[in-house]
């Protein structure tokens, strides 16, 4: 087994957790990254505090990019809108167990960048709208 | 056989004089390079060429009175005229030096295009192109009201000549397509196509950016109007290119960038544009690197172009032998004969990506990706592919290495 695909890497690739559509949903997002094509989409339910009651992640890509995706997603289930914000680089590379040049690392992060608009994203447009 | 073996490469003695062939890329792990559609690997006669004009000529170009100053524009011009014969132009003045190729086109989008031009007017391209051969014409296009047109591929990876000929008969003013295709490898009938567009009443640009480190050009042969392509992926250093340009057209053409060098005398509110090639060359230009470029078509011509074709030919028609041996891999494009050393492939749910990572851990460097055209990835209906391209010091057993890498890839997947 290659060091760099760690065994976890390829089994959430392989069998995701987290992967579908939270029809209805609170949060939604999408977006891709054109250099490679991979493309993630990422739904939130929250409860009447804020915190993620579900989530879950659809859309294609490289090994790195779902893998982060899958993890990612199932790490937030608990936490609320505000502790998603204060995610960053180093949670991600955390939870996957490796090092990535910076080719990789826009594929590992793609996931993060999502949820983030979503959740940034409608939240400005709420606080806009009263 | 008598005629593929006057032509054989002494693979071995080649790769010797290429100093990077020789390092690891990991501990034990030879470097196995497949990417040479992006950039080429320099021999030491280029290295030595560049570092010895610095060691012993360095000097600015074509104003100096001195001893150096001398000597560096007689090497620069003499670069100049080796790159002329080495695509048979008859007049080393129909040679711009340009950064690379990109430059190159934008060069005649901004000068020939610009003038010549007008709304309603069209230019031909084709879905194969690099994005190099499409963005220029999309921003002239959108600045002087131009419609773009776009000869189609086939499922067999060429391009489709009776589309092309309709398209023809509507009256292009420009053809802009690529000798051969970066993803595809296809191999176009340039000098077919050139006859046409010319019967049609178009001017032709081509895209050589690929061919000319590939294969024999002659672009007086080809009779095509504007040549374009790369000092790097032909043995010689980043920062130099290459514009042929027919000589009647570049004379009346205006200048493109103002500056030093490309004027004959200049007032405070006017100037007087100096001459062909001059005219088209502002400010100091890439003297050490258009002199590795000099060096590097004396190497290429040493070997003979036609030997680096067929060697190619045989390599590339291993390869698709090889992976067609795979199962779950798709190549992209025609046959050995219409294609040059480049091959890209799916491989049936593994990204690219972590196709070409999984490679590098094993020394192969391959490129994965989109390759600079997008729409011809759209075309097919895959958002990328994995390309391994090879050059004249590419061994079988190396085609060898990445079959085995690429079943590793899939064990780890599986």
């Amino acid at each position: 087994m290659d060091d760099l695909y760690r065994e976890v890497i390829i089994d959430r690739y392989k069998n995701p957790r987290m992967r579908g559509v939270l029809d209805p949903h609170d949060y939604t997002y999408q977006d891709d990254n054109p250099l490679c094509g991979d493309q993630i989409r990422v739904d939130l339910r929250v409860d009447e505090n804020d915190k993620i009651s579900e989530a879950a992640f659809s859309g294609s890509g490289c090994a790195i990019s779902l893998a982060s995706a899958d993890l990612l997603v199932e790490s937030v289930v608990g936490k609320t809108l505000d502790e998603v914000k204060q995610l960053g680089k180093e949670d991600i590379l955390e939870m996957l167990g490796i090092e990535l040049g910076p080719v990789r690392l826009k594929c590992a992060l793609l996931s993060l960048k999502v949820m983030k608009a979503g959740v940034y994203g409608i939240e400005a447009l709420e606080e806009e709208l009263g | 056989m008598a005629a593929s073996e006057t032509l054989a490469l002494d693979v071995r003695r080649l790769r010797a004089e290429f100093p990077v062939l020789t390092r690891q890329v990991g501990p034990g792990v030879p470097l196995i390079y497949l990417d040479s559609a992006a950039t080429s690997q320099k021999p030491r006669a280029v290295i030595q060429a560049m570092s010895s004009f610095y060691e012993k000529h360095n000097s600015n170009i074509h104003r100096g009175i001195h001893a150096l100053a001398e000597e560096a524009t007689e090497a620069y011009e003499a670069a100049r005229a080796r790159v002329a014969q080495f695509v048979h132009a008859g007049d080393p003045r129909s040679l711009i030096f340009t950064r690379n190729t990109t430059e190159a086109i934008n060069l005649v989008a901004h000068t020939w295009a610009r003038m010549a031009l007008g709304p309603g007017d069209m230019i031909l391209l084709t879905e194969m192109e690099h994005h190099s051969n499409l963005v220029p014409w999309q921003m002239l296009a959108a600045e002087k009201g131009l419609v773009l047109e776009f000869v189609p591929v086939t499922d067999a990876g060429v391009l489709d000549l009776n589309v092309y000929s309709s398209l023809l008969s509507r009256g292009p003013r420009l053809v802009a397509f690529s000798h051969m295709s970066n993803v595809l490898g296809t191999i176009n009938p340039v000098g077919q196509m050139t006859a046409a567009a010319h019967a049609a009443g178009a001017k032709v640009l081509i895209d050589a950016a690929q061919s000319v480190p590939h294969l024999p050009v002659d672009v007086e042969d080809l009779e095509v109007d504007f040549m374009a392509f790369s000092g790097h992926k032909m043995c010689g250093p980043t920062g130099v290119g290459v514009l042929y340009g027919r000589l009647e057209l570049l004379e009346a053409m205006p200048p493109f960038l103002g500056g030093g060098d490309m004027i004959k005398r200049v007032h405070l509110r006017s100037f007087v544009a100096n001459d062909v090639p001059h005219k088209f060359e502002a400010g100091t230009p890439a003297i050490a690197e258009a002199i590795g470029l000099g060096a590097a078509v004396d190497f290429l011509t040493s070997v003979g172009m036609p030997a680096v074709r067929q060697a190619e030919e045989t390599l590339v028609g291993y390869a698709l032998d090889r992976l067609a041996e795979v199962p779950g891999v798709r190549v992209l494009g025609p046959e050995a004969e219409q294609r040059g050393g480049v091959a890209s492939f799916t491989f049936e749910g593994i990204h690219p990506h972590d196709i070409a990572q999984l490679l590098d851990r094993q020394g192969i460097a391959v490129r994965a990706g989109h390759h600079c055209a997008m729409p011809l990835h759209e075309r097919y209906g895959v958002p990328a592919t994995t390309r391994a391209s090879f050059y004249l010091y590419n061994t079988t057993e190396e085609i060898d290495s990445l079959i085995a890498g690429l079943y590793k890839v899939k064990e780890i997947f599986n």
